[in-house]
Order: C-alpha cells, then sequence, then structure tokens
C-alpha cells in the first residue's frame, strides 16, 4: 500500500512521505494547517487512491471519546422492558456501535478519518490514547473486547483551536500542510480545471498572491477559496485582462467576495484602492 | 543510531521522546526513506516534530547536524556504473561536447578525477573553481559554467530539493517567539479559564435527578446553574505615542480578550498609569476616570493585565510632576504600586521584545516593581502570563 497523490489532488514530496510512514508503520497521521489547505480532503483522497472505504468521524465541541466506541442506549432498553418486549433479554440489542468500532472491524483495511479533533474537550485525546495504540476496547455491558482485525489508517486533522496533549502528539506522525507555493498552485488548478487558459491562471495568481500578500487582511484567501474565484470567474465568462485592471477606477479584483471573507477586509481594500488612485492623480 | 541528532534536538529544546525516536529508526528500518536525502528529511520531520511551531528549529538542527549530506546523494550518483553514465552522454551529449570532454583526458579520466575530488572534499561548498559544489565553474558540481563538467545530482529541477527546503527556513514565522495572530492569542488566553456554576439554575441535573428520583421513588427533577468562565480581567492598555508601532498587536490582543473573557473591563492610560484613565481614546480629555474608582469599584479578586512597552522616561515613574502631558500630584510608580497591592495576580504584557528590555531603565524599574512578572507580547510570553495569573 503506497499514496502516490490522485488525479484530483495534488500531494507533494513531504506529504507522500508522511502519508506512507504512517500507512506503513501502522500510526495516527495528525495533519494540521491554513483552514482550506485540504486536510478534510486528504483523507478521502488516500482512501480512494489505496481503494478502500472512508469512515469519517467529525468532532464537535460535544462529542465524546466514547461515543466512537460505543452508546449503550438504557433508556430504550428500560421503555422496552415496560412493554414486555423479548429484546430486552439481551443487553447487546441496546448497544449501538461507534465510528472506531465500525473502523475496528471492517473486512478491508479502511481509512478513518477523525476530522477537527481540537473541536472537541480539551481531554478527548487522552480518552482514545489506548484505544488507537492497541486498536482495542473493551465493552463494559457484555463483557466483549473489541479488537481490530487490521489496523486502520488514521488520519486526524486539527485547526490548532486547542493544543494536544504531550501524550497523545507521542503517538502519533505529524505533517503541517504549509500554503502551497506557485508552482503547486499551478498543479492544484489544473488538477481541478481542465484546460484553463494559462494566462487566465498566471492572471488569477497574480492577483491572489497579492492580495494574499496585503498586510493587515484579517482573514488570507486559501486555495478552496481560490478555487471557488476561478470558478466564479469561469461561470462570469472574465477576461484575463480585467482580472488585472490597470485602471486604478477598478482596483478591486473582479467577484472579489469569494475571496474576501470578511467586511474589515473588503473596507481596507478598498481604502488601499482610493489612495493608488489619488496617488495615481497627483503624478 | 543518530543519537547525536536526538540529542542536538533535544538541546534545541524540541521536545522529542524516546518513543519517538524509535519510531522514528522503526520508520529507516522499514525502508520509509529510502535512498534519497529529500525523503529522509521529510521521514524525521513527520516522525519527530510534532508541533507546527518547532519547524523552524528543526530545520536548523537538521541543517546542523546533517551538514554536508546533501552530497551523499550526489556520491551515489557518481557511483553509477560507468556504462550508464557513458550510454546517457551518448544520447545527450552533442558531438561539440563530446570534443569537449575528449579535451578533459576522455571519460575515464573525468570519472577518476571526480572520484578523488570527492574524497578530498568533506564539506559543502560553494563558487570557486575546483572542489564540487552549486554555481562554480570547476568541472564537477550542478549550475556550473564549464562546458566540460559534469553535473552532478541535477537530473531534475531543483525546486523542492529538501536542501532547499530546510536552508529556506519556511517555517519561520511558525515559531512561537515570533507570530502572534487573534486566533492563536485566543488559544493562550483560554488557559485563563476557570469554570464554575453560578447563576440561575437553568440546566437539567441528570445524574441528581436520577438519584433523587430512585431515592425517592418519584420524579424529582433537579437544575443546576450553566458552567461559566468566572475568570475576571482587568486591562490596561497604554495609548501613548510609543505604542503606536505596535497597535494592530495590541488590537488583536484586545479582540481576542474580548471574546474570550466574559468579564472583562478595560482602561487606556499614557505611558504610566496616574490618577486619571479613559475608556474612549477619541474623548480622552473629555471622559477621564479617577484610577482610585476604578480600584474602588473592581474586587481584588480581577487579575489586572498591563499592556505597555514600559518605556518611558523614569522621570515619570518616579517624581511627581513627571508626566509628559500633565502636572501629576503623585508619582507613576505610587499608582502601579498601589494596583499591585489591591491585585494580587498582575502581569505586564511588552510588545518590546525581551532582549531589549535591559537598555531601558524605566523598563527594569516596572519589572521590579511588578516583581518580575513582565512577559514579552508573544505567544510564548502570552501562555506564561496566562500561567501565572492562573496560579
Amino acid at each position: 500500500m503506497k499514496f502516490e497523490g490522485t488525479k484530483s489532488y495534488v500531494a507533494t514530496e513531504d506529504l507522500r512521505v508522511a502519508v506512507n510512514a504512517a500507512i506503513t508503520l501502522e500510526r495516527p497521521l495528525l495533519v494540521k494547517g491554513e483552514p482550506g489547505t485540504g486536510k478534510t480532503v486528504l483523507a478521502r483522497e488516500v482512501a480512494d487512491a489505496l481503494g478502500t472505504p472512508l469512515i469519517e468521524w467529525h468532532i464537535k465541541s460535544t462529542t465524546k471519546a466514547q461515543q466512537g466506541l460505543y452508546e449503550y442506549d438504557a433508556v430504550s432498553r428500560l421503555r422496552d422492558s415496560q412493554l414486555g418486549d423479548p429484546r430486552v433479554q439481551d443487553i447487546g440489542n441496546y448497544i449501538k456501535r461507534g465510528k472506531l468500532w465500525d473502523a475496528f472491524t471492517h473486512e478491508s483495511r479502511p481509512v478513518l478519518l477523525i476530522d477537527e479533533i481540537d473541536k472537541a474537550d480539551i481531554e478527548f485525546p487522552n480518552d482514545l490514547l489506548l484505544e488507537l495504540d492497541r486498536m482495542e476496547f473493551h465493552v463494559y455491558e457484555t463483557g466483549e473486547r473489541v479488537q481490530a482485525r487490521v489496523r486502520p489508517i488514521v488520519m486526524i486533522t486539527s485547526n490548532n483551536e486547542k493544543e494536544l496533549p504531550d501524550a497523545f502528539l507521542r503517538r502519533c506522525f505529524f505533517h503541517y500542510i504549509k500554503f502551497p507555493d506557485r508552482e503547486t498552485m499551478t498543479e492544484i488548478i489544473n488538477v481541478h480545471f481542465e484546460g484553463l487558459k494559462p494566462r487566465l491562471i498566471n492572471q488569477a495568481l497574480n492577483t491572489f498572491y497579492e492580495v494574499r500578500e496585503m498586510p493587515g487582511l484579517k482573514k488570507k484567501p486559501s486555495t478552496s477559496e481560490l478555487l471557488d474565484w476561478l470558478k466564479l470567474l469561469m461561470v462570469e465568462d472574465i477576461d484575463p485582462e480585467t482580472i488585472r485592471e490597470k485602471d486604478p477606477n477598478k482596483l478591486i479584483p473582479p467577484l472579489y467576495g469569494a475571496l474576501l471573507k470578511n467586511e474589515q477586509d473588503v473596507t481596507l481594500f478598498e481604502r488601499l484602492a482610493f489612495l493608488a488612485r489619488r496617488e495615481r492623480r497627483g503624478e | 543510531m543518530f543519537l547525536n541528532f536526538f540529542d542536538e534536538l533535544r538541546r534545541a529544546k524540541i521536545p522529542v521522546t524516546i518513543k519517538e525516536h524509535l519510531g522514528f529508526l522503526e520508520a529507516i528500518d522499514a525502508g520509509l526513506a529510502g535512498m534519497s536525502i529529500d525523503d529522509f528529511y521529510y521521514l524525521s520531520r513527520t516522525a519527530l516534530v510534532k508541533d507546527e511551531r518547532n519547524l523552524d528549529r528543526f530545520d536548523q538542527v537538521f541543517a546542523h547536524v546533517f551538514r554536508g549530506l546533501e552530497y551523499v546523494d550526489e556520491i551515489l550518483a557518481a557511483e553509477v556504473p560507468e556504462e550508464w553514465l557513458r550510454a546517457l552522454t551518448e544520447k545527450f551529449l552533442t558531438e561539440e561536447e563530446k570534443r569537449q570532454i575528449e579535451a578533459m583526458g576522455g571519460f575515464e579520466k573525468l570519472m577518476e578525477t571526480l572520484k578523488k575530488r570527492l574524497e578530498e572534499q568533506k564539506k559543502r561548498h560553494e563558487g570557486g573553481n575546483k572542489w564540487i559544489g552549486t554555481a562554480g565553474t570547476s568541472p564537477f558540481g550542478a549550475q556550473g559554467f564549464n562546458p566540460e563538467g559534469v553535473r552532478i545530482g541535477q537530473d531534475k529541477s531543483r525546486h523542492g530539493k529538501a536542501v532547499k527546503v530546510w536552508d529556506k527556513r519556511e517555517y519561520k514565522n511558525l515559531d512561537d517567539s515570533v507570530e502572534i495572530g487573534t486566533r492563536n492569542i485566543k488559544i493562550a488566553l483560554r488557559r485563563l479559564r476557570r469554570f464554575a456554576r453560578e447563576g440561575a439554575e437553568t440546566e437539567l441535573d441528570l445524574d441528581d435527578t436520577i438519584r433523587e428520583t430512585a431515592h425517592k421513588g418519584y420524579l424529582d427533577i433537579k437544575l443546576r446553574p450553566e458552567r461559566h468562565n468566572t475568570i475576571k480581567v482587568l486591562i490596561f492598555f497604554d495609548a501613548g505615542g510609543s505604542m503606536d508601532a505596535y497597535v494592530r498587536l495590541c488590537e488583536e490582543l484586545f479582540s481576542a480578550a474580548r471574546t474570550e473573557f466574559k468579564h472583562m473591563e478595560y482602561y487606556y492610560f499614557h505611558n504610566c498609569l496616574y490618577e486619571f484613565v479613559w475608556q474612549d481614546n477619541r474623548r480622552r480629555h473629555a471622559e477621564r476616570i479617577p484610577t482610585w474608582q476604578v480600584l474602588h469599584t473592581y474586587p481584588s479578586d480581577y487579575k489586572v493585565i498591563f499592556v505597555g512597552d514600559a518605556t518611558m522616561s523614569p522621570y515619570e515613574l518616579t517624581y511627581p510632576g513627571g508626566s509628559v502631558e500633565h502636572w501629576n500630584e503623585e508619582p507613576g510608580a505610587l499608582w502601579l504600586q498601589r494596583v499591585f497591592d489591591i491585585y494580587e495576580s498582575a502581569v505586564w504584557l511588552n510588545p518590546v521584545p525581551d532582549k531589549h528590555w535591559e537598555y531601558t531603565p524605566s523598563t527594569a524599574l516596572i519589572q521590579q516593581l511588578i516583581g518580575n512578572r513582565m512577559f514579552p507580547l508573544t505567544l510564548g510570553g502570552l501562555d506564561g502570563a496566562m500561567r501565572e495569573l492562573n496560579r
């Protein structure tokens, strides 16, 4: 099993090494990076590339580690006992399997995505230490022991909202997806939009990196925003020339709403455009 | 294996553990690094570094420990059987170029000299006209100008080579002693959380309800108050002229603190705290609030954070009338002392990097007043400050 990137996902060399290390040594891979750099998509692409199913576990602030293993539905058992349902005799009828259980008992080796682990409570990763390490857990209600047939490929993403405990980090491989440079970005665009004119890509990228490098921007546009913007540009059929308007009256890029997501950023942009215009007039 | 590397990493304060090191060795054992230096670098990075803030330091250590390693790649390339290379030259060299090789004494001679040089040379090399390296005029190396040259390790574009990656130190701005952003500040501020249940009982306490119901034999619903962060914070911002350079940083801190703390009060002062503070910078002269009033309003369980560069004339701190703006009856130091007397937990956040502190006497004075609780306004410093406040 080796991951080499897919037709729809550009994996840089370092990312490939990290993914393959995690696959070969059967350790979880923790992926961090700026929002919109394709952390979640990575798991899907790895699953596609290896031809294995993907099991997704999206974490919310209320998610408990136990929910990933199993849940015991005591309330319905109580109700059934009142109604005299024969199912009530077997406690196993009221155990609901969680995502980890699914992943452990899958026939082929699946990819398990634990998405945005930092959203959960600060103790959440600690509660999963043993389960991820040994890939087994105990069901107290039935006395059953669930053990992974094949160790799933575990991918964990984090947005850095909380620091993860050291004990957890020690057990993972780590990869930080850095923001793609121009060359990689061109590749990414080509993967997503076939046959886009190089001139359009070039102009769009110029504007994009210019916006990103503007000091004082609250939220920098990311890869996914660039792709959205390009899609809009194509739908509206905008000429490459207008993207990079030399006319100072139109310094704001067309359809900027796809790139700038914050009204303060838009005002900042407008103010800069205004200043540039005044400068031109002063010449 | 690689114990030196391990030691150096730990010395550079990168938290690598034995378990991680063993994992790294295991990965090498599994052949994951292959024969490529790039892969070796990426693999060691993915196995040993667990926090992007340490990536830059890791790059530095890697460059230091494996100095010259990038040429292993090239030596390997040089040991490719001669026939292959010859076949390649026949494919890619023009007649003219082949004649030039002859000028060096033929292909064998060239290879021999190369081998000799490789043995003689131990260090990385750039420029010059004899040694193997980059951008020189010696016949050996990459990107050179000698038409008789042998290109070493340059069969593909240099883009993305690990040598470049760690030399470029791309992760520099992720180091926690440098960058700070609203989101990061929020994370740091979250250290200062103390949850408690207070106020109206609105939440169902399931455990208690079950216990009480079982106990009494009828449904007895128990409620409890919601959990809240009970930390109360009082922030004093320096709005003085010398703070202009740090406006953005303070803005970020302010917006982060505002969303993070429910009980947060803030006041501005200029250079040093005197008898007046204000809440709106635009109307600072019209709407002044006596400092005494502030000190009397908020009880001593408030945590006090000063944000300022602490750069001023020492007179502003120590003498009455030292203020640059008005005539102050009492020296600034006295006012600061009053604050510290009332509020046990107080810190001073200073946007000026801590290595410059010793050059301004006023900073040292305040540091002394506050009992060494001044922290630089970096993520690391903020973290330390929050720990201090949480004690």
